[in-house]
C-alpha cells in the first residue's frame, strides 16, 4: 500500500528531477516552443517541495491536490493548469483513504489523465504531454511503474516525428516534425520520479 | 542583457515601472498593475495579461481610457489564475470585468479558470479572445489564429467604452467587433533572447527573414532572403488582406518587434501606406512605434482594423497609460 510519505517522496523526487533536468526541458522548448518549459515546471516543483516541507498534508489525495493547486498558482502558461489538473485531479480521485493501493493510483492518473485531456483538447498523436501520460497510464496497470516509466519515456521519444497539433508548437506546421515535444518529456521525468520513490530498479 | 540575474526580471521591471508611475499602483509580489483610482464608480473594468517581454503591452496600458488592470507573467509564460482574481476583484465596481485574453493555450486556460474564481467571489465577468494574426491558419489542427498587433486596438477601444459607462454586454460586444474587424502579420529580422536561455530562440542568419513570425521567439511559417522594406510591405499586407476586405477606412499599427529602430518603422510605415492606397483602402489613422513587442526581436508586424464611426469615435477618445497617451 502506498501511503502520504510515499506520495511526497515523489513530489519531492519530480523536483529535483526537473531541477536537474530544466535546461534540457528549455533546449527542447526552443525550436518549437518558447524557451522556457525547464523554467516554469522548476519554480513550480521548487513551490510544490517547499509547500509539502511547511505543512505535510497526512492523506495521499492531500499530497497531490496542494501539489496540483501549487502548479496552478506559480507555473503558469499551459503547463500550469495542464500539470495541475492532473495532480489535482488525481489527488481529488484518491479521496481522503491514508494508503491507496496500486490499482487506486491507476484509477487515479487515468481520472487525472481524461481531465488534462478534456482541459487542453488534444489527443494523443497530437504531440503533447499526452503522447507520454496516455502510454504511461495504460502501462501501469495495476502498479507497475518500470513499465509506466519506459512508456513514458518511450512515448515522449516518440513525438519526434510528429506533427503538433496543439499547442505553441502547433504554429510551426511541418516545421514542429523533428523535435522531441517538451512537455511529453517532462511528464516522462514525473513516472520516471514516480518509479524511483516506489524503489524500481532501471 | 541590462539585467541583474534571469530569475528578477520581471520583478525588477515592476519595480522599476512602480517608480516611474505613481499614477498606477503595482504591486510587485502579487504581480498586479491597477490604476490608483480602481475601482471607479458606475464603469465596467477591463483586465487584461499576459506573459512578458512583449512591453508596452500590457502593463504600459494600464490607466483611464483604456485597462483597469494587468496582469504580467514570467517572461512568454501566462500569468496564473490568481493574479486575474485579485486584479478582478482591485477593479470591479460592481459594473462587470471584461478580460481581454490573447488567443495562446496559456492564457485561455488560466484567464478560463480566474473567470470561475472571479464570478464564484460574485464578479460578473466577460471574456473577449483576440486572435488576428493570419500567419496561422485557423484549423482543428493548430491552437488556432494568435492574439498579436489587434489586442492594441481591443483594449483601447473597449477602454474608451467602459469610460463611457457603457455596459459589460455592450463593452465586450464593442471588443469582439474590432478583433473580428482586424488582421495582423509579422516579420523578424532576427530571432529574440530570452532571459532564462541566455541565448536566441531560433537560429536566424543575417541576410535571411522570418514570415508569419510570432510574439514568442517561435520562428514563423516561412523563411527566406532578405527583402527590401517595400516589398516585405506588399506581402504583409497582401497576406492581412487575404483575409480581410475592409469597405470602409481602416485603422493601421506598424509595430515594431523591439529592436528596430523607428527610423526603420516609419520608412516600413510609407511602404504599408503605399501598398493599401494600392489596394484602394482609406486609412484613417494611424500608429506607429513598438507596441506588441518580442523583447529584442528585430522585425515588425501590421495590423489593419475596419472601423465604423462609432469604433473611430472610441480610438480618438482620450487616453492615459503610460504606453500610450493622448487628449487628455
Amino acid at each position: 500500500m502506498l501511503d502520504a510519505d510515499f506520495f511526497r517522496r515523489w513530489m519531492t523526487i519530480a523536483a529535483a528531477v526537473i531541477d536537474r533536468e530544466a535546461d534540457r526541458l528549455t533546449e527542447l522548448d526552443s525550436p518549437i516552443g518558447d524557451a522556457d518549459h525547464g523554467s516554469n515546471m522548476q519554480r513550480g516543483f521548487a513551490v510544490v517541495r517547499a509547500s509539502l516541507d511547511k505543512e505535510p498534508p497526512d492523506t495521499p489525495g492531500a499530497v497531490l491536490m496542494l501539489a496540483g493547486r501549487q502548479l496552478i498558482s506559480t507555473v503558469g502558461g499551459a503547463s500550469g493548469p495542464l500539470y495541475g489538473t492532473l495532480l489535482r485531479r488525481a489527488g481529488k480521485a484518491l479521496g481522503d483513504a491514508a494508503e491507496v493501493s496500486g490499482a487506486d493510483l491507476a484509477r487515479a492518473l487515468r481520472t487525472g489523465v481524461d481531465a488534462v485531456a478534456a482541459l487542453g483538447g488534444a489527443a494523443p498523436g497530437d504531440k503533447t504531454m499526452l503522447d507520454a501520460l496516455v502510454p504511461a497510464v495504460d502501462a501501469f496497470g495495476e502498479g507497475d511503474f518500470t513499465a509506466a516509466r519506459a512508456a513514458a519515456e518511450h512515448g515522449a521519444e516518440a513525438t519526434i516525428p510528429l506533427l503538433a497539433r496543439k499547442g505553441r508548437a502547433s504554429y510551426l506546421g511541418e516545421r514542429s516534425i523533428g523535435h522531441q515535444d517538451p512537455g511529453a518529456t517532462s511528464s516522462a521525468l514525473l513516472f520516471g520520479a514516480l518509479a524511483e520513490a516506489a524503489g524500481a530498479g532501471e | 542583457m541590462l539585467i541583474n540575474v534571469p530569475e528578477t526580471v520581471v520583478a525588477d521591471a515592476l519595480r522599476g515601472m512602480a517608480a516611474a508611475h505613481p499614477e498606477l499602483t503595482v504591486d510587485v509580489e502579487n504581480r498586479v498593475i491597477v490604476r490608483r483610482d480602481a475601482p471607479v464608480a458606475g464603469k465596467v473594468a477591463l483586465v487584461s495579461g499576459g506573459g512578458s517581454g512583449h512591453e508596452p503591452l500590457h502593463g504600459g496600458f494600464v490607466g483611464p481610457g483604456m485597462l483597469s488592470a494587468a496582469c504580467p507573467g514570467e517572461v512568454f509564460t501566462s500569468p496564473v489564475p490568481d493574479q486575474m482574481v485579485r486584479a478582478a476583484a482591485a477593479v470591479d465596481s460592481g459594473a462587470g470585468v471584461l478580460f481581454v485574453v490573447k488567443n495562446y493555450t496559456g492564457d485561455v486556460l488560466n484567464f478560463d479558470m480566474a473567470a470561475e474564481l472571479a464570478e464564484d467571489e460574485g464578479i460578473q465577468v466577460a471574456r473577449v479572445l483576440v486572435n488576428d494574426d493570419v500567419a496561422v491558419t485557423d484549423s482543428l489542427y493548430t491552437a488556432g489564429r494568435r492574439g498579436t498587433g489587434a489586442t492594441l486596438f481591443v483594449e483601447k477601444i473597449a477602454g474608451a467604452a467602459a469610460d463611457e459607462g457603457q455596459p459589460l454586454e455592450r463593452v465586450e460586444a464593442l471588443a469582439r467587433q474590432v478583433n473580428e474587424s482586424a488582421r495582423s502579420f509579422g516579420v523578424a529580422l532576427s530571432a529574440c533572447t530570452t532571459p532564462a536561455k541566455g541565448s536566441p530562440t531560433f537560429d536566424l542568419p543575417p541576410g535571411e527573414l522570418e514570415l508569419g513570425v510570432g510574439i514568442h521567439g517561435e520562428p514563423g511559417r516561412e523563411r527566406r532572403a532578405m527583402m527590401t522594406s517595400g516589398e516585405i510591405a506588399d506581402f504583409a499586407v497582401d497576406a492581412v488582406m487575404e483575409d480581410l476586405d475592409p469597405s470602409g477606412p481602416v485603422l493601421v499599427l506598424v509595430n515594431g518587434m523591439g529592436a528596430t529602430p523607428l527610423l526603420e518603422l516609419y520608412g516600413f510605415n510609407a511602404e504599408v501606406q503605399r501598398v493599401l492606397t494600392e489596394r484602394g483602402v482609406p486609412v484613417a489613422r494611424t500608429l506607429v512605434g513598438n507596441y506588441v513587442t518580442s523583447l529584442d526581436m528585430a522585425g515588425a508586424s501590421v495590423t489593419v482594423c475596419q472601423v465604423d464611426e462609432e469604433l473611430l469615435r472610441l480610438w480618438d477618445a482620450p487616453v492615459s497609460t503610460p504606453g500610450l497617451r493622448w487628449g487628455r
